[in-house]
């Protein structure tokens, strides 16, 4: 199979296996243009994409804006900080209008979970979410799936724990929904006051030990505690939540054999994880950002030239 | 589809790629600075088996490669078909080399256009030069090929079918109907 059943990545949830893996053995092609002295390729030749950021981002926005230049896709950026949104335009509005301009694919991210599928259902363009609230960012799980998969070849079988702030991530949610979906036996760890609800529903399961947590662990996916988004209010201090979920080089080390550790960025070293473990040996968090412009290359070539 | 026509056996086949491989190394004069690259899939096949002749020939390797030319194509934009892209792998500097451009058959010459335009994008190399195992005629470009192996006349529905021993077991050459 060489096409996509979906039109919108809106998320991982309800995704075929197949098409998650199309886009995953897709990557490497993405990679290796990655490495040449022009990193352009004329796919997307003539095609617009219109980056339509409501919540501030620098590398998500980044990185899709390097791969969709480096596809030779148009690209126009939108900030909402400094756009008729403050002068009080309606999403659909401001979506519609944008449209209008004859755009033919929008990578969004919104405070409000279900904002790309709001406008996808009502607009004609092919949208990608770049993250949705506390619900999904389906690149995001695609890149850590991808940088997972090159480390151990597969992700069937794998243990994989994602660690820290579950309920508000939708880092951890599309990467639940991806993962399982590739044969992954998925965990999460944190403070049970940062668990959702709905976790034992879909057959993910629940340390609120860290040690317990990675002895079970191939892979573990260090979430970073969003003091913007009110988290603190879920654990009494940072110190704390340091101390009894905080990755450091003595724990993994205590292990005797190896891990491997992701984080999605930015970090906050010293508080999820300490900075020789980021900068250690058991990290890929570099690679990660790499395979991301890839992974999203991918993605935008996928969507982008759907047959129809 | 129906077989028409056997245009190349086993045997002819391998006296076709060992006349192939002289014809280069004679025009290039040895192998220095030369480069073989196929064009995936059946090039790519076909690129091998000129790289072993040549090896045979001269006793060493020339470099070789592949070229995936998925994200060049002209038709994918217009949403026809979606090919499946996989990975270019040319693990050697292509700059001021002498390359030798590999494909089965000759066609349209859309193809090698976009193949052109990938290795434009990958590094400036002296020349090119492409070789085919059948030129078919019905361009659309103004391309031609250096080195051929058989010139056939076809007509528009028709296709030539290469068959390889590393994909379909046997190495035929045929003129088949695709109408019915």
């Amino acid at each position: 199979m060489s096409s996509l059943s979906i039109q919108h990545l809106l998320g991982l949830q309800n995704v075929p296996k197949e098409d998650i893996a199309l886009i995953l053995d897709s990557t490497d092609s993405f990679l290796e243009i990655l490495e040449r002295p022009i990193k352009k390729v004329p796919t997307l030749q003539g095609k617009t994409v219109v980056n339509l950021f409501f919540e501030n981002s620098t590398r998500t926005r980044i990185s899709f804006e390097l791969a969709e230049r480096r596809l030779s896709a148009d690209v126009v950026n939108f900030a909402a900080s400094s756009s008729s949104v403050k002068k009080g335009e309606t999403l659909l509005d401001t979506a519609r209008n944008i449209e209008a301009m004859k755009v033919d694919m929008v990578v969004m991210r919104h405070s409000a979970a279900g904002a790309g599928h709001f406008l996808s259902e009502r607009c004609t363009s092919k949208f990608i979410n770049a993250g949705d609230g506390a619900h999904e960012h389906p690149t995001q799980a695609l890149l850590d799936m991808c940088t997972i998969r090159q480390k151990h070849g597969t992700l069937e079988g794998l243990n994989v724990c994602i660690i820290g702030d579950i309920a508000h991530s939708r880092v951890a949610r599309s990467n639940i929904y991806g993962l399982l979906s590739m044969g992954a036996n998925v965990a999460v760890c944190g403070p049970p006051s940062m668990f959702p609800y709905d976790l034992e529903k879909l057959g993910v399961r629940m340390f609120t030990d860290i040690d317990q947590a990675l002895q079970f662990s191939d892979v573990i996916n260090v979430l970073r505690i969003q003091l913007e988004r009110d988290a603190g209010a879920a654990f009494p201090s940072l110190r704390e939540y340091h101390n009894a979920f905080g990755i450091t080089r003595r724990r993994l080390d205590a292990l005797g054999r190896d891990i491997t550790v992701l984080h999605p960025g930015p970090i906050n070293r010293g508080v999820e994880i300490e900075s020789e473990v980021a900068d250690g040996p058991y990290s890929v968090i570099l690679p990660q950002v790499t395979n991301g412009v890839a992974i999203r290359m991918a993605v935008l070539f996928l969507i982008g030239t759907r047959a129809e | 589809m129906k077989i028409l026509q056997n245009i190349i056996d086993e045997h002819g086949f391998d006296r076709m790629l060992s006349r192939l491989a002289h014809e280069i190394l004679e025009r290039n004069q040895g192998i220095d600075n030369l480069a073989i690259i196929g064009i995936r899939t059946r090039g790519e096949f076909v690129a091998q088996r000129l790289a072993a002749r040549i090896a045979d020939i001269e006793g060493r390797s020339p470099d070789l490669g592949v070229l995936d030319i998925t994200l060049y194509r002209d038709d994918v934009r217009q949403h026809l078909r979606q090919p499946e892209v996989r990975v270019t792998d040319i693990t050697f500097d292509i700059a001021d080399k002498h390359v030798i451009l590999v494909d089965d058959v000759l066609f349209t010459g859309r193809t090698v256009r976009a193949a052109l335009n990938a290795l434009m994008d990958i590094g400036r190399t002296r020349s090119i030069q492409l070789v085919v195992l059948v030129d078919r005629g019905h361009r659309e470009l103004p391309i031609r090929a250096d080195f051929i192996g058989k010139n056939v006349t076809t007509s528009r529905g028709q296709e030539i079918r290469v068959r390889l021993r590393e994909v379909d077991d046997i190495d035929a050459i045929d003129l088949v109907s695709i109408e019915d």
